[in-house]
């Protein structure tokens, strides 16, 4: 299956336009338009919980650089925040914080469970340690290593982008007439 | 009416104010993690300061008496998550220092390596921090993540892994150094010390930097010594107490280096003291590189660990100070009791007499150039 | 001073309060908890043992031993390891060392903490890592360790006024 292309998206058949518009007239989908813009302005919340945030700063710094995918303005503040990095260990002490910065955050919002630790309790199998993020939030992508490698964060976040195309404004969660069970 | 009549007006009508509360919370841009404190601010100043720490408490010490002593070694690795290869070095200090195992000349001098690579890693990271700290957002920061890829470069062609490296075992390291390791480190540490002098010649003598570091959270040495401080922390202050010449372990008495001091004990001693003790480092890694013998890496008779029943207290010098290992074994492969001595939070000691008096912008720099890590305080 | 030397002091000064000095691989004396305070005064100020790097408790099947490990920053050398036994496990009191040398102010909470061993004139003796209320001293050997799920542990923010 061919890739989606940019023009695949963005554009119809040109027997639609007349021939002295065609130049000047793309038609599109609101679909297509507002995932487009979405999907390279995706700003992360600097959620450094333990370990996997060097990672992380790591895939930010010069090396592998996540700013070249459109991320690169991480946000210190949630409400300004669309991808919360859950990179590291949340244990039951610091749970109840992490759901209230997933709370203050604005929709649409993402969530990606980074390391072995926020996907299922990585190798902290103890009474502190709250077993995997699914148990707080609903989860969008999962990124297993202790830590993940900066290439698979940034594996990741093309997956992540890929899923965001995939969305459309009927059925997203976030304009529902009513929410979701 | 001018500003300076109408402040002096204001003062003299003593007008009633009160300090306020503020939580700088477990989520905050300049906490080094999940650190928590309750600041008491007067205006700007500082009045009180609790630090509530435990947002990070994995229960590593309940978790190592289900676990064997292999089993403990990568559960040790993500203790100070900045310098894994010395929290391992600690941990099998403690282990052969209660198994009496020997460990090969070899497997000495590479760790010795290693962990001196880990310091520099550790300080350079610590001196990137401080700088977004100071508001200097990102570029130092980005300059340090830099040198310290090309060093983590290293550690992944010896152990396989960029951050965990799993490396160290008690009797010796897992594996030797792959073929043509020591010529590029050899190359790769070069580079460093001409990074090292280019950032500070552009970074230290900036004014802003100066006027925002110089007699600010001056830490007084008795106090130091009283609240068990240790580490560049400690030496900052003046008093030259260094783990690897008072109480010697491994064999780094076969090495040349100083102990570096700075005398006055605020924030930009301590920022200083992270650069000699890296400049210090390098030429320890060139002494043990220029005569890194040959042998095997790895003592056999402690591939079958069976240890005694007794205990053990086996202490390092890493990056942040003091870390030592209290092992209690009664004879089963598991620990009986295992206590992490935390370098960093014995640092958090001083923090509230260092930071009273001080405006709330000088608190974020003096928690920064004491160089926490929250996974060592609430392990 | 080595610590032979040091020991032979502490016995003339407190002759009652030495109670034994176990062979091992570090120099151990065990005292009785009675006169903690000035003992650790005597170490501190007369034996040079200015630095206390290591507080902790061991759970043992007849008692709880609170194990301190000490250091001189004037004449440095090996530990100096110093043992109180606590054979109570219901009601383990022990007096503080934080008027001795500050570093016992988080390392005594933190043992509070995972043992439940109350340091007798600690100035602020509260929980450390875990929050008030959670069930139990985890270090103890009859807390089985276990793991919990975020609705069991029922964890939410406290009230705004005790945050």
């Amino acid at each position: 299956m061919p890739e989606r292309s940019l023009e695949h998206t963005l554009s119809v058949p040109e027997t639609l336009l007349p021939d002295d518009l065609k130049r000047n007239v793309l038609l599109t989908t609101v679909d297509a338009v507002y995932n487009w813009a979405r999907r390279r302005s995706m700003w992360p919340l600097t959620f450094g919980l333990a370990c996997c945030a060097l990672e992380m700063i790591a895939a930010g710094a010069s090396r592998y650089d996540y700013g070249r995918l459109g991320m690169d303005i991480p946000r210190a503040t949630p409400r300004q925040a669309d991808l919360l990095i859950l990179s590291g260990t949340i244990t039951h002490k610091m749970a109840p914080q992490v759901l209230r910065v997933w709370e203050q955050m604005p929709e649409p919002k993402y969530a990606l469970a980074m390391g072995a630790c926020a996907i299922s309790g990585g190798t902290f199998s103890s009474y502190a340690v709250v077993q995997g993020a699914s148990q707080l939030m609903p989860i969008d992508i999962f990124v297993p290593g202790c830590p993940p490698r900066p290439e698979a964060l940034i594996n990741a976040f093309v997956k992540l982008h890929e899923m965001l195309l995939k969305q459309s404004v009927k059925t997203v969660e976030w304009y529902a007439k009513e929410p979701k069970a | 009416m001018e500003d300076s009549q109408t402040v002096a007006a204001l003062q003299d009508e003593h007008i009633d104010t009160e300090s306020i509360s503020i939580n700088f919370g477990p989520h905050h841009p300049s906490t080094h993690g999940v650190f928590r404190m309750v600041v008491r601010l007067d205006g700007e100043t500082v009045v009180d300061v609790e630090p509530k720490i435990g947002y990070l408490h994995r229960g590593i010490e309940k978790l190592a008496e289900e676990r064997t002593y292999l089993q403990i070694i990568p559960l040790v690795d993500r203790l100070d998550y900045v310098c894994p290869m010395t929290n391992e070095q600690a941990f099998c200090l403690a282990v052969e220092k209660l198994g009496a195992i020997e460990v090969p000349e070899r497997a000495e001098y590479i760790r010795v390596i290693m962990a001196e690579l880990t310091r520099i890693m550790s300080h350079v990271l610590a001196v990137g921090f401080l700088w977004n700290e100071l508001g200097a957002t990102f570029t130092p920061m980005i300059y340090a993540y830099r040198q310290r890829e090309y060093l983590q470069d290293l550690f992944e062609l010896a152990s396989g892994a960029r951050m965990f490296h799993n490396y160290m075992r008690p009797g010796g390291v897992v594996a030797d150094l792959p073929d043509g390791w020591v010529a590029r480190a050899r190359k790769q540490l070069a580079e460093f010390e001409r990074f090292l002098d280019q950032f500070e010649t552009l970074m230290t003598e900036n004014e802003i930097f100066l006027a925002r570091t110089i007699d600010v959270g001056v830490l007084p040495p008795e106090l130091a010594i009283n609240c068990g401080i240790s580490g560049p922390v400690l030496r900052a202050t003046g008093v030259a107490y260094d783990l690897r010449r008072a109480d010697p372990y491994s064999i780094y008495e076969r090495f040349k280096f100083e102990i570096p001091t700075r005398s006055h004990g605020d924030t930009f001693d301590r920022y200083c003291q992270y650069f000699a003790e890296m400049r210090q480092s390098l030429s320890i890694i060139h002494q043990a590189l220029n005569r890194l013998p040959v042998g095997p890496v790895f003592n056999e008779k402690a591939k079958r660990l069976r240890l005694p029943a007794g205990e053990a207290y086996g202490h390092i010098e890493s990056p942040k100070g003091d870390l030592g290992f209290y092992i209690v074994s009664d004879g089963k492969p598991q620990p009986y009791r295992f206590h992490i001595r935390s370098t960093c939070l014995l640092n958090l000691t001083a923090l509230r007499q260092m930071v009273i008096g001080q405006k709330l912008q000088d608190l974020v720099i003096i928690f920064g150039s004491l160089n926490v890590t929250m996974a060592d305080i609430d392990r | 001073m080595s610590h032979d030397s040091t020991l032979a002091d502490l016995q003339a000064a407190f002759p009652d309060q030495v109670v034994e000095h176990p062979q091992g691989l570090d120099f151990t004396v065990v005292v009785l908890p009675d006169r903690l305070r000035e003992l650790f005064l005597h170490l501190r100020d007369k034996a040079k043992l200015n630095y206390l790097s290591n507080l902790t408790v061991v759970d043992r099947p007849e008692r709880f031993e609170v194990v301190y490990h000490l250091y001189s920053t004037i004449e440095p050398g090996p530990v100096f390891v110093v043992k109180v036994y606590l054979p109570d496990r219901e009601s383990a009191h022990v007096p503080s060392a934080v008027p001795v040398w500050q570093s016992a102010y988080y390392q005594e909470r933190e043992a509070f903490d995972m043992f439940g061993v109350v340091f007798d004139g600690h100035p602020g003796l509260t929980r450390l890592l875990l929050w008030e209320g959670f069930p139990g001293h985890p270090l103890r050997k009859d807390f089985v360790n276990r793991t919990y799920s975020f609705d069991e542990m029922g964890q939410t923010l406290p009230p705004e006024d005790q945050r």
